[in-house]
Formats: structure tokens, C-alpha cells, sequence
């Protein structure tokens, strides 16, 4: 890649939730910024911009990792992931998303995005975690509403359908 | 909180790397993972020239035995050495201290080359590699060197690397046969940084102790073999003293000093409960 | 058909979320998720590095100049279109949106630029130059009352801007004649509830109608407006506030919005556009809001059996620079009620109000409860212990009795329903006290640090609109005339094809409201709640309103779904009216179930609520005789016993009053001094719970932030009024690792105090948990006092005893560093030169070598006799930095001794110290000693708090190196702490 000089914006393309998208960017946009203003995709949330609230985690090629950490040209050519793309078309939720709900596991849903996205790869890693495995990686995130206990039970009732599935 | 402006680069090999560096020297930043440098970057504490990318140069991204060592190259992240298949074999310290950097989220994306080159007085990898006596492998485009643990880390945020080289690889040695090895952290929520580290090896020849998070680096010493009761306590003690707490904001230098003798305690007895 | 019935029972259920589908998929609509007028401009703020400084000068030239820059706003542009805040006392004191002559805390906004992008706007900052004659801060409000503190407003002569004394029954004689008093004194420290969500907002100026109109995510209460109106000098129809549909939380901190609303307005007025504005982490924390820091000394005439006669309260509240509408409110929420859950007669309050070099303060979940409960409660153990007793019998002997409800309390609460000894009874039986303290015998047994605390606390709801004025005198507030009431607006309509909408003013931050809403209506219409469309995005132009409108004072439940109720009741009842002719049956007999009406003894017949309701828009000549037209019903509600202060001071400050009592066991961790909570149990009286999941949802959200409070969270700063805690790694939010999951009991009462039977129970466990655990730490460890938060670096501060020396035969004394003075630095050294003082005096004089020590000096120019300002570029690790330094060297006592001092600010932050030099004649030279402070503020002391002193220590240390190399000496010579502990460890190079 040549490089890309400050203040020039450059063409940027990837795969978001299974499509492709594409808009323009300077070298310093964050990945968060641009999902958000230039492509509109504003499910992914912004809570802190250095890396700890874990609001705005998103999938870069299956990984979850913060978008505010990451550039936008970072991205360029790979496949991104974020919230939107997790309930079928017709808006049914995903088995994970029907269990936040049952659960109760958000309030104002500002943490939710970048939570579910987190659990989206932790889950796919395989293995049965338990609660303090869970809470583990949940400590990746900040929630100020909810106590994080609904979401510990809605992991938990996942684990649990998948444990069963398997032995199915 | 945006970054200031910079051109970015992500060159295509590692000479084309080192080539950009050797040009832009101070003014460069190497970008791997992001999760220490993008924060900076964000607050505008670090207003790079140029940002160099290696986070996908394939040649960096390895994890290897060599020589008596595991190599990890510069792109290879913390996630990728916990899910090593040989790591709890081959370094049972490494494979205790990695689910304490960060979150599963940032050691998705963290190197532990990134780590070491930024130096920071309370982070696992640079109090591991001094512990272990590794070394890294400072590249630049006319040469080559391999700095010794001890050598590398100079201060706070500060090391031996010059501004033309990059860290292409860190060498941890290999567990050493018959040795026990301990570590144990306190932060103040899960996945901070440590106001206390401590990493212990219990070897044959002697049991060697490094803090993190007191100093303003990893502090080593060693201690006879047999060391054990009141005499660990004695050397604990003066080794907290020795190294030169200082208050902030989230404890007291007393409080570290705490940590180190009690905590050390615990985990020179834990280091030496599994020599094998 | 009468048997589904049941199934439009929707109240007291725990209905899921009609909220989540939404947030779950990213489809909120968050105020930065929505869009904006094309060439919006994005602002930035440039905020103050010093917690307290005269402007000089500021120059914005060289922002303006940027390319994508629109305008940059300073105190000026303030000056000539504005006004500044209105004030809840009378002082002569000014707020302004925007910082005009002086600063006061750090992070005060001093000009804002508006540019293409964010990102632009953030390059302008650093090209605004900005003068500053920094003064004396001040941070303890003890410090701050003190006769020789700096004066924040010079006008008002004081930091202390009120008092007042309050005498309720008889305490003097209830103290004289008292068999014991026991006292505690406590310190509340600063903290905030963070949302997730920073603030964020879109102003526009519209010119030809000389108007504003902002969206933004402001939580009210809408008081604020009538303040934003008068700043912005229009009348309040001309500032037209909206808010988006999604807030990520509040939690009362986004009312803090409110003068950044009018600063942006006066952007969008300069700038000609509309403006944005998005509120990042580091501004949140430096500067968007806190809960009070309060000190309480309290005591207690206490008869021997543990029955408390009176109580007498001192409360100093530290509001930061400005009193911010609404404080003094958190000092008076709780007024009426500083008797806690207790029966006690007799009551003697002094409260001041004082002003530090803080970021001003403002509501907070719990709001002035947890101040109040942090002392009270301590207070009764202190009481048990001094007496001798079991704290569960103190603090049952004082309980209000059930069948004293309604109970005046002595400084005018009237609390309306509950029955407290019973709730406390059913708390220690299904939450297993027996076991815990099978648990803590255990646990001490074999030596273990563990204890138990208890708590008690009466939680108010839905604030009376009077209660501040308790800070005036009754003759005062003859004056300002009466303020009282909190009035509730809800709308309820159905459109021509028969949907339901329903709209209030309840301004919801996250916590459900459009689902319990919907619940409320779908049961008295007959429908499903999915089947109502609630919106509750606000419009100060279009929707109703009132003063007390907003998220807070745990209004929504007992005041805004009751107003809810009201209006839907009322369109229900004509609905009734219409259908009973129709069905030949009387409006009172018409029953509305699975979305039809009918008569309650012929279900076969009946019409469907669309065509019911239709009739009200497409035939109102079919309407029931003197029935309005149109189906539209709006509901106001204010409860009849929020009436005004009397006379005697007494307020009913609230309209509801909950009750909570928690216990729980702690284990103290002998070497790392961590509060593990084994067992938390916390009972709720929240009167009729309408969706029970979603109560105890907030009970958990509650009990996590008082978790944080309690163990982790403090706003820190530095005695020089630096901000310790700019970052989410400084700021220490729990996380679930952190957070248990406490036992949730519920006792609920019936209360005629709102339509519905609700009262508040959103922020009783910030109130009773803090103290709680408190409680059980002092418990475990047997202390008298404590201090929040319970960090484990202050708890081992009582675990250890003396600290034992360093080994007395080795070589060197340990390095130490000197206290400091909070956050000051200090330290020494010494070096040796080879040369004579009075040369080595020469040289300390020459601004040569002072140019050659200054570490990365670029540039140094004289200002005058042994003054000089230089440019340096500072570096540590990868951080570097610009700074433009002020050298002096004062207190000349040739060639013995000379003061050092200096001063530099950057982008980066500020710092200041001075250090004394000696010379020392020595036989192989001169020996330098130097001793020095100094202080850092500004960003990297915001968001470095870690390793900032470190760094600073390095660059100190590094200087006088390099005086000790150019002096001729040996570098080596000069210890830094860094190298002496190498030394020691022989590991030096
Ligand atoms: S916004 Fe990225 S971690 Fe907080
Ligand atoms: S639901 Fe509001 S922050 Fe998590």
C-alpha cells in the first residue's frame, strides 16, 4: 500500500456484516468514527475512545477488538462485524439478542452493541465457560446500568442450549 | 479526542518497513496492536509524523521455539501466545501471567512485542522477560542487534531501542527443567495495571524474584535456593524498601511495600511448591 | 370472553422490554446516531489546565485561521449574547457558559472552536494561545472556609456562600438531658455515575426568528429550562429543547448538560450553523458533573437502651467552583428526612454551603442520600458500640412505627406508608442472618478479617419543586413567593384507525419507561402493550411540560406512569360513554378487554376499540352529547401534600417515601487488603412494583454503582486543584468481575401518595450500600472511622500496624521520597563539582548553562534580573511534548544558596515548582545539594496519574544532571531515585 498522506482521504472498502461498503477516509479517521458517520452504521457505540469501555468492539475478521483502537484504513480489504448484522433480516433476534432480552440484561443498550459483539467471539471459540470465565471477559466492557447480572445469566442459558445441543 | 494528523504507512516487508523508519526516525511511530499506542495517539500525547503498520507483515507474525527460546515476532499478539498450544509446557509463567494483561478483547489485538517496546513499569511481559533473562531482537535497516532483558528496559516508558529500530522479535527461554515458576498480580479491578507484580522462578541454583509496578521498571533479584521463612521475609522486606515506592493517586508506596513482602511470599512459596 | 380478562392485566408484571429489539439490533437512536443538517459544524472545547487562574489574554487567531474552521467562541462572544446562570442563592457571583476573566476548576471551558469535522476542531485547540496568571487553589472546603484561603468570587468575600441553622423540637434541652451522646464524623468523597453515554447535543441559531433550538440529550429537570432561557436572554418558547429518542444513562448526571447547551447555542449563533457537539471520555470526567463531597459531624443524645432522643447535624457541602442550578439541591433534598427511618423528635441542623476549586457539582443518582445515610448510619453503629449493644436492636428500637403512617418526621417528611419492622424482620429470615453469621464466627475463628453491616434508609421519590428554597429564610422566601408541587404531564391518543399512543414528560435515560407506560395504558384500554406506540422523545415547544418534567427524583414510576394512568383512565371512561348507548348499558358496566368493549354481563356483544375510538375522529356529531371531539386526553398530576416550606421550616420534600434495609458480610483480605462481599442482602419497600423485573433491575444498577462508590470510584484531585482521574483506567468503574450479585427482597406497602400506588426504589442502594459496607469493613476491622472508597491501599492502612524498617546492616539507607502534599512532588540530591562555590555560583547564574540544563530547551530569551522564558520540548518514552517554560532564580545568597523556580505549560498540561540549591564548600570542590516541590496539572496529570509523578521525578532528576555534568562535576554523583535503587540491585549500568 503506498503511503497514505495526513489529511488526504483515501477509498476505503470492506466487508460489514456480510456486504460490502465502501467510503472515503484520512489516514488518523478511527474505525468507530467511520463505521458510524461514514457508513451510518451507528449500532457500534463510542464510550471512551481509549480503549477500555469496550462500547464500540466490533469483529475484525471473526476477532473482537475495539474500533476505537482501530483505524478506519486498518479495516480496508477485511471483513467487519458489528450489531447490526446479528438478528435475521426480518429483525427475529439472534439466540444470543432473544436471551439479553429475556434476561433482562440492558437498560439504556448503549453498552449492548459492543457486548454482544465480544460474546459473538467468545462463544464461537467453543469450550463451556463458566460464570467466572464469563465475568471474565465481560470485564472487558463497562456497563453502568445493569449490574451485569442479567447478562452473566443469559451467557450462562446460552452455554447451557449450546452444552445441550451438543450432546444432542 | 481524535488523533492529530499523520500519514500512515503499512509497508508490504519488513525491509520496506525498516526503510521508512530509517528516514522518518523520531518523528515514526511503529503501529502493531494499537491497544497502548492508539489511547496516546486519541489524547493527542503522541503526535507522530508517520505511523508505521506492521500489525499484517506475515514475516513478523510467528511463534516459535529457537534455540532454547520462544521467539514471538513482532505482529504476533497476546491472544495468539495464550492459545499457543505449547505455552503451558513450555513457559508455565508466561501462560500464568497472559489472562492478566488487559481484557480477552485487547489481547486480541495487543503484541507482546508492543508491550515490551512501551516499556510500562507495571506490564506482565517486560516483568516475565526480565525475570526469565530473555532478550530482544532490535532490527533496523543496517543492522541487527539482540539486547539482553536487563539491557532493554532503561526506565519509565524508556528502552535501549533507537529510534531507527524496530522490535522484530522477543526470545522468552524455555521453562527450565526442574525449575518451579509463580506469579501473582493485584490491580484494582480485573485487568489493570498491577500496583504490584510479582514473578518468581525457583530454580535449583536459587529462587530469582521480579517486581513489577513498584520501580519504574521490572526489579530483579536474586535469592539463595533454600530461602525460606524468616529469612525470605528479611530479604522481602529490604527488597521492598529497596525499591522506592512512591505514592499515587491509587496507593501508597507502604501499600506496594505491603504487596511485595506479602504477596511475594505467597508466590515464591507457590513458585517452589510446583519445582518439579 | 370474560376469562381474558386476566391477560389485559398488564401492571406488576415483568412484560419484557418493548424497548430492546431496537437497542439489541443497533438500531437505538442515540443523539450522535442521528442525523444533521448539511454543513453542521462539530465543536471542540478548549478547557482550563488550572484549577484556578486570571485570563490575561487569549489568542485565537491562529485557530481562525485553520483551514475547516468556522469560528472559535471565547468568554466574549459569552459576554455580548448571553448572561450568566441564575443563582440558588443571593450572592453576587457569576457563571457563565463559558469562562469570561477567570477560571475556577480545571477543565472549565475558556473557548470553544467549531470546525468541519471534530477532528479539526481538535487541531484549532492547540493553536489557541491562552495567558493565564494562575492563583492559589483551594480543594477542602475545611481549607476553603479557612480565614487566609483563596477566594473563588472575590465579590462574595467568602468561599462559605451560605448558612443556615435549623432548630426542629427541642434538641438543646433532648442533648442536655441526654444519658450518652455519641458522634461521628464522616467524609463524603467526590464520585460520579458516569453514563456510558458522555453528553451530546445540536444547536441552531435561527437568525430571523431570533430563536434557539437544540437537541440534546439533557435528562432535565426541566427548572433548567427557565435558567438556559434567561442566560440565552429569550423568552422560553425561544429556546426550543428536544430530546432524542435513546439516552445511553444518566443517572442524573446529564442534567449537568444544561450550560453547555447554552455555550453551543452561542456557537451555532457565532458560527451560523447548526453546531454539534459530542462530549468525549476525558471531558466527562474532568468536567461534566459529582456528587458533593460533604463533611458530616453528627451526634446522637442517645438514652442507654438505644432509643435516640435527638440528633444534631453539621453538614459542610462542597458544591466546586459555582453553585450550578439546581444545587444547593443536593444539601436539601433530603431535608425533611435527615431522621432517616428513625422516630426521633428532637433535630439541630447547620448546613454550609462552600465553594472549591472543584468541577461544580450536581445530581447524581441518590442525589444528597448518600451523604445523608453515610453519616446517619455510621452513626448507629458508633451508637451500638459506644453503648454496648447489638446494632440490629439500635436500629430496630428507633424505626418509625407502622402505626404511627403517616409519620411527620421532625424536619417535615411525612412519610406515607410502610411498615418497617416488619420489612427488617422478613430481611434477617429470608436473607439468612443466622447463616451469615455462622459465616463470620467461622471466618474469625480461623483468624479471618470479616465482619457484617447493617443499614437502614428511607428513600424519597419525586422531589417537591420547594424543597430548595429551605436554603432562604421564611422571610426570604415571602419574598421570592411560594414554590412547591412537582406536576407529571402525560398525553394519551388514538389515531382514526384506533392505535394507541402515549406521550409524557419523563425524559427516559434507559431504565424501561416506554414499556411500563405501555403496560399502564394497555390495561385500562383492553389492549396488549405491544399494541401501544409510547414516545417519550420530548419537545419543550409541542409537548406538555412543567418544571418538574425530567428523569430524576425517581419520579417515573410513582408520578409520570400514575399521570399515565390518569389520562388513560379518562379515555377510557369516554370510550365507556360512547360504546354504552351502542350496547345498551351504562359507561359504567362497559368492560374493555382483548381490544374490544362490552358490557360486563353480555361479552357476545361488543364493539371493537378501533371503531369505538374512531368515532371520535371521523364522526363527532355520533359523539355523546357535550363530549369535546378528537380522542386526545392530557393529564397533569401533582400531589396535593408537596406544599411549600412553612414558617417553621419544615418540609415534606418528597412525595413518596420507600424504605430499604440491607445487611451484608464482608471478608477483608489480609495481604492485599481487597473488601470481598460474601453476601449482600437488601430488602425494598417500593410500594406497588408495576413491571417487577424492571425494579429490580434498577436495584441492581443501583447497588452496582454504590459498589463503586463504596470501593473504587473517586473524582481525585491534587491539593493544587490538578485532576487525578481523566481516564476510565483512572476512574475506576467496576466490572462484572467486580460487582457480586446481591439477594433482592421486596415487602411492598400500600400508599395512597401516588395514582398508582408506586414509589421510587432507583436509588435507595446508593444511599444504604455505601454505608453498608462501610459498615461491615469497620465491623471486620474494628475501626471507628473509615473512609470512602474503601480502596485496598486505605484498608491495609488498618491492617498491618507499624510498618517494619528495612534491615539496618546494609550499605545505604533506602531511597525514600518525602511526603508530598497530596499531589506535590518531592524530592533531593545532592552532587559533588570540582570546583570552588563561587564559581560554581557563576555558572548558576548564567543563562548559558541554564539553557544547556533545561532538559530538550529549544529557545530561552531574558525577561528581566535572573528571569528568563524558554521553549522546551520534554519527552518521556514516546511522549514529548512543547512547553513554554518561566525560569527565576530569587532568594540570592551568594555563593551559598539560591531558589530555583519555574513554571512551564503546554497542551500537554502545566507544571510548576521551585527547588532550593545550597552550595557547600567541600575539599575536593563544592557539593550541591537541592531540595524541591512541584506540581503538575493539565492533561497528563488527568489521564497519567499512574506514572506521571515517575516521569516527572525522571525529568527532575535529569536536570540537575546535567547542571552537575556542565558544572564539571560527575553525573554519577547526582542520585536520582531511579538509579540509586539500580545501585542497590547492582544492576546499574
Ligand atoms: S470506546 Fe472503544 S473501548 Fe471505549
Ligand atoms: S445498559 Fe446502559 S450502560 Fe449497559
Amino acid at each position: 500500500m503506498p503511503r497514505l498522506k495526513a489529511g488526504e482521504k483515501s477509498r476505503i472498502s470492506f466487508k460489514l456484516n456480510g456486504r460490502k461498503v465502501s467510503g472515503d477516509a484520512e489516514p488518523r479517521l478511527l474505525l468507530a468514527d467511520f463505521l458510524r458517520h461514514e457508513i451510518g452504521a451507528t449500532g457500534t457505540h463510542v464510550g471512551c475512545e481509549h480503549g477500555v469501555c469496550g462500547a464500540c468492539t466490533v469483529r475484525l475478521d471473526g476477532v473482537a477488538i475495539r474500533s476505537c483502537l482501530t483505524l478506519a484504513v486498518q479495516a480496508n480489504g477485511r471483513r467487519v462485524d458489528t450489531v447490526e448484522g446479528l438478528a435475521e433480516e426480518d429483525g427475529t433476534l439472534s439466540r444470543l439478542q432473544a436471551a439479553f432480552r429475556r434476561n433482562h440484561a440492558l437498560q439504556c443498550g448503549f453498552c449492548t452493541p459492543g457486548i454482544l459483539m465480544s460474546l459473538e467471539d467468545f462463544l464461537a471459540r467453543g469450550g463451556e465457560p463458566d460464570e467466572g470465565e464469563i465475568r471474565e471477559m465481560l470485564s472487558g466492557h463497562l456497563c453502568r446500568c445493569t449490574g451485569y447480572s442479567g447478562m452473566v445469566r443469559a451467557v450462562l442459558e446460552i452455554v447451557e442450549e449450546m452444552h445441550e445441543e451438543q450432546n444432542a | 479526542m481524535k488523533p492529530a494528523p499523520f500519514d500512515y504507512i503499512a509497508p508490504e516487508s519488513v525491509e520496506e518497513a525498516l526503510a521508512v523508519l530509517a528516514e522518518a526516525g523520531e518523528d515514526a511511530r511503529i503501529l502493531a496492536g494499537g491497544q497502548t499506542l492508539s489511547p496516546m495517539l486519541n489524547m493527542r500525547l503522541v503526535e507522530p509524523a508517520v505511523l508505521i503498520d506492521i500489525s499484517r507483515l506475515p514475516a513478523l507474525d510467528y511463534i516459535r521455539r529457537k534455540n532454547g527460546h520462544i521467539e514471538i515476532g513482532a505482529a504476533a499478539t497476546q491472544n495468539a501466545l495464550e492459545n499457543w498450544p505449547e505455552l503451558a509446557a513450555q513457559a508455565p509463567l508466561l501462560a500464568q501471567a497472559l489472562p492478566h494483561i488487559g481484557h480477552f478483547q485487547t489481547r486480541n489485538r495487543g503484541t507482546v512485542c508492543g508491550s515490551l517496546a512501551f516499556a510500562d513499569p507495571s506490564a506482565e511481559l517486560p516483568l516475565c522477560l526480565a525475570l526469565l533473562g530473555g532478550e530482544v531482537v532490535l532490527q533496523s535497516a543496517s543492522r541487527q542487534r539482540v539486547v539482553k532483558a536487563a539491557d532493554f528496559q532503561l526506565g519509565m516508558l524508556s528502552t535501549a531501542r533507537e529510534a531507527d529500530e524496530i522490535i522484530s522479535a522477543a526470545r522468552f527461554p524455555v521453562a527450565e527443567a526442574g525449575a518451579g515458576y509463580g506469579f501473582a498480580e493485584m490491580a484494582l479491578r480485573h485487568g489493570d495495571f498491577a500496583l504490584a507484580a510479582i514473578a518468581v522462578k525457583a530454580g535449583k541454583t536459587g529462587v530469582r524474584i521480579a517486581i513489577g509496578g513498584v520501580a519504574d521498571r521490572p526489579m530483579v533479584r536474586n535469592f539463595p535456593a533454600g530461602i525460606e521463612g524468616a529469612a525470605l521475609d528479611d530479604a522481602l522486606n529490604d527488597l521492598a524498601w529497596d525499591l522506592a515506592a512512591a505514592d499515587d493517586p491509587h496507593a501508597t508506596a507502604r501499600y506496594r511495600r505491603e504487596l511485595v513482602r506479602r504477596l511475594g511470599r505467597k508466590t515464591v512459596e507457590e513458585a517452589k511448591s510446583c519445582r518439579v | 370472553m370474560l376469562g381474558t380478562e386476566n391477560q389485559t392485566n398488564y401492571i406488576g408484571k415483568a412484560v419484557e422490554r418493548i424497548e430492546d429489539a431496537a437497542l439489541l439490533s443497533g438500531q437505538g437512536r442515540f443523539i450522535d446516531d442521528l442525523p444533521t443538517a448539511p454543513g453542521t459544524g462539530h465543536a471542540a472545547i478548549l478547557r482550563s489546565p488550572h484549577a484556578h487562574a486570571d485570563i490575561s489574554a487569549i489568542d485565537t487567531s491562529r485557530a481562525e485561521a485553520l483551514a475547516g474552521v468556522h469560528a472559535v467562541v471565547t468568554g466574549k462572544d459569552a459576554e455580548l449574547w448571553s448572561e450568566p446562570f441564575l443563582v440558588g442563592v443571593r450572592q453576587p457571583m457569576q457563571h457563565w457558559c463559558i469562562a469570561t476573566e477567570r477560571v475556577r476548576y480545571v477543565g472549565e471551558p475558556v473557548a470553544i472552536v467549531v470546525a468541519e469535522s471534530r477532528y479539526i476542531a481538535e487541531d484549532a485547540l492547540a493553536l489557541i494561545e491562552v495567558e493565564y496568571q494562575t492563583l492559589p487553589a483551594v480543594v477542602e472546603v475545611m481549607a476553603a472556609m479557612a480565614a487566609d484561603a483563596p477566594i473563588l468570587h472575590s465579590d462574595v468575600g467568602s468561599n462559605l456562600v451560605n448558612e443556615r441553622q435549623f432548630n426542629y423540637g427541642n434538641p438543646e434541652t433532648a442533648f442536655a438531658d441526654a444519658t450518652h451522646v455519641v458522634r461521628a464524623s464522616v467524609r463524603y468523597p467526590r464520585n460520579s455515575c458516569t453514563p456510558m453515554e458522555c453528553f451530546g447535543l445540536v444547536a441552531e441559531y435561527l437568525a430571523a426568528e431570533q430563536s434557539y433550538d437544540v437537541l440534546a440529550n439533557f435528562q432535565g429537570p426541566y427548572a433548567l429550562h427557565p435558567v438556559m432561557a434567561r442566560a440565552l436572554k429569550v423568552p422560553g418558547s425561544r429556546l426550543r429543547l428536544r430530546t432524542p429518542a435513546d439516552s445511553g444513562g444518566s443517572f442524573g448526571v446529564k442534567q449537568a448538560i444544561f450550560p453547555y447547551i447554552v455555550a453551543m447555542a452561542l456557537a451555532a449563533r457565532k458560527a451560523r450553523r447548526p453546531v454539534k457537539w459530542v462530549e468525549d471520555r476525558l471531558e466527562h470526567l474532568v468536567a461534566a458533573n459529582s456528587a458533593t463531597g460533604r463533611i458530616s459531624n453528627i451526634s446522637a443524645a442517645v438514652a442507654a437502651d438505644g432509643v435516640i432522643e435527638a440528633l444534631e447535624l453539621e453538614q459542610i457541602e462542597d458544591c466546586g467552583a459555582y453553585l450550578r442550578a439546581p444545587e444547593p439541591a443536593s444539601l436539601y433534598r433530603m431535608h425533611g428526612i435527615l431522621t432517616g427511618a428513625y422516630n426521633i423528635p428532637h433535630l439541630a441542623v447547620t448546613n454550609r454551603i462552600v465553594l472549591t476549586n472543584r468541577t461544580p457539582s450536581g445530581l447524581n443518582r441518590g442525589f444528597g442520600g448518600p451523604q445523608v445515610y453515610f453519616a446517619l448510619e455510621r452513626l448507629m453503629q458508633r451508637i451500638a458500640i459506644e453503648l454496648n449493644l447489638d446494632p440490629l436492636d439500635v436500629i430496630r428500637r428507633n424505626l418509625v412505627p407502622a402505626a404511627s403512617m403517616p409519620y411527620r418526621a421532625a424536619a417535615g417528611a411525612v412519610l406515607d406508608s410502610g411498615d418497617y419492622q416488619a420489612c427488617v424482620s422478613r430481611a434477617l429470615k429470608d436473607g439468612g442472618l443466622a447463616e451469615l453469621e455462622a459465616r463470620r464466627d467461622a471466618a474469625r475463628a480461623a483468624g479471618r478479617h470479616y465482619g457484617i453491616g447493617f443499614a437502614a434508609a428511607v428513600e424519597p421519590s419525586i422531589s417537591n419543586m420547594g424543597y430548595i428554597t429551605t436554603v432562604m429564610t421564611p422571610e426570604e422566601r415571602r419574598r421570592a413567593g411560594p414554590k412547591d408541587g412537582a406536576v407529571s404531564t402525560a398525553s394519551i391518543a388514538v389515531d382514526p384507525l384506533g392505535a394507541v399512543i402515549v406521550t409524557a414528560d419523563s425524559i427516559p435515560q434507559g431504565q424501561g419507561h416506554r414499556t411500563v407506560a405501555a403496560q399502564v395504558a394497555a390495561e385500562a384500554l383492553g389492549l396488549r402493550p405491544e399494541q401501544i406506540t409510547v414516545n417519550l422523545e420530548h419537545d419543550t415547544q409541542k409537548d406538555g411540560w412543567s418544571i418538574a418534567a425530567g428523569n430524576y427524583s425517581s419520579r417515573f414510576a410513582g408520578a409520570v406512569a400514575g399521570t399515565v394512568h390518569i389520562a388513560a383512565t379518562r379515555l377510557a371512561k369516554r370510550l365507556a360513554e360512547i360504546a354504552a348507548p351502542q350496547l345498551n348499558a351504562t359507561p359504567e358496566d362497559i368492560v374493555f378487554s382483548g381490544g374490544r368493549l362490552f358490557a360486563r354481563d353480555n361479552p357476545d356483544n361488543s364493539l371493537s376499540f378501533g371503531r369505538v375510538a374512531g368515532a371520535g375522529h371521523w364522526s363527532p356529531s355520533s359523539l355523546p352529547e357535550n363530549m369535546v371531539p378528537g380522542m386526545r386526553e392530557t393529564a397533569s398530576w401533582s400531589p396535593d401534600q408537596l406544599v411549600a416550606p412553612g414558617e417553621d421550616d419544615r418540609i415534606n420534600g418528597s412525595a413518596a417515601y420507600g424504605f430499604i434495609f440491607d445487611f451484608c458480610g464482608v471478608e477483608i483480605d489480609a495481604d492485599t487488603g481487597q473488601v470481598r462481599i460474601d453476601k449482600y442482602v437488601t430488602m425494598h419497600d417500593a410500594g406497588r412494583r408495576l413491571n417487577p423485573a424492571l425494579v429490580d433491575g434498577q436495584i441492581r444498577g443501583a447497588f452496582a454503582h454504590a459498589v463503586g462508590a463504596a470501593l473504587y470510584e473517586e473524582l481525585a484531585y491534587g491539593e493544587d486543584g490538578s485532576f487525578l482521574a481523566g481516564t476510565f483506567a483512572d476512574y475506576l468503574v467496576p466490572t462484572a468481575c467486580e460487582i457480586p450479585e446481591p439477594l433482592i427482597l421486596h415487602h411492598d406497602s400500600n400508599t395512597e401518595a401516588t395514582p398508582l400506588g408506586a414509589k421510587g426504589m432507583a436509588e435507595g442502594n446508593c444511599m444504604s450500600t455505601p454505608v453498608c459496607l462501610a459498615n461491615a469493613v469497620a465491623d471486620a476491622l474494628s475501626l471507628d472511622e473509615i473512609a470512602l472508597p474503601m480502596t485496598p491501599s486505605h484498608v491495609t492502612e488498618h491492617l498491618h500496624g507499624a510498618e517494619r524498617p528495612p534491615s539496618t546492616d546494609r550499605s545505604e539507607a533506602p531511597a525514600q521520597t518525602l511526603p508530598g502534599k497530596g499531589r506535590g512532588l518531592t524530592g533531593s540530591g545532592a552532587s559533588l563539582v570540582p570546583a570552588p562555590p563561587g564559581q560554581v555560583w557563576q555558572m548558576l547564574l548564567d543563562p548559558d548553562t541554564l539553557a544547556a540544563i533545561i532538559p530538550g530547551c529549544e529557545s530561552m530569551e531574558r525577561l528581566g534580573e535572573n528571569a528568563y522564558r524558554a521553549v522546551a520540548v520534554i519527552r518521556i518514552g514516546p511522549i514529548r511534548g512543547r512547553f513554554k517554560a518561566v525560569i527565576q532564580l530569587s532568594d540570592l545568597d551568594a555563593p551559598h544558596a539560591l531558589t530555583l523556580s519555574g513554571s512551564a505549560t503546554g497542551p500537554l498540561g502545566s507544571g510548576a515548582g521551585s527547588g532550593r540549591v545550597t552550595l557547600l564548600a567541600d575539599e575536593k570542590g563544592t557539593r550541591i545539594s537541592y531540595e524541591y516541590s512541584a506540581e503538575i496539572g493539565g492533561k497528563v496529570a488527568a489521564v497519567g496519574g499512574r506514572m506521571i509523578d515517575g516521569a516527572a521525578r525522571i525529568l527532575i532528576a535529569e536536570f540537575f544532571k546535567r547542571f552537575a555534568a556542565v558544572a564539571g562535576g560527575t553525573a554519577g554523583e547526582t542520585v536520582s531515585l531511579w538509579q540509586r535503587v539500580a545501585r542497590l540491585l547492582g544492576l546499574a549500568r
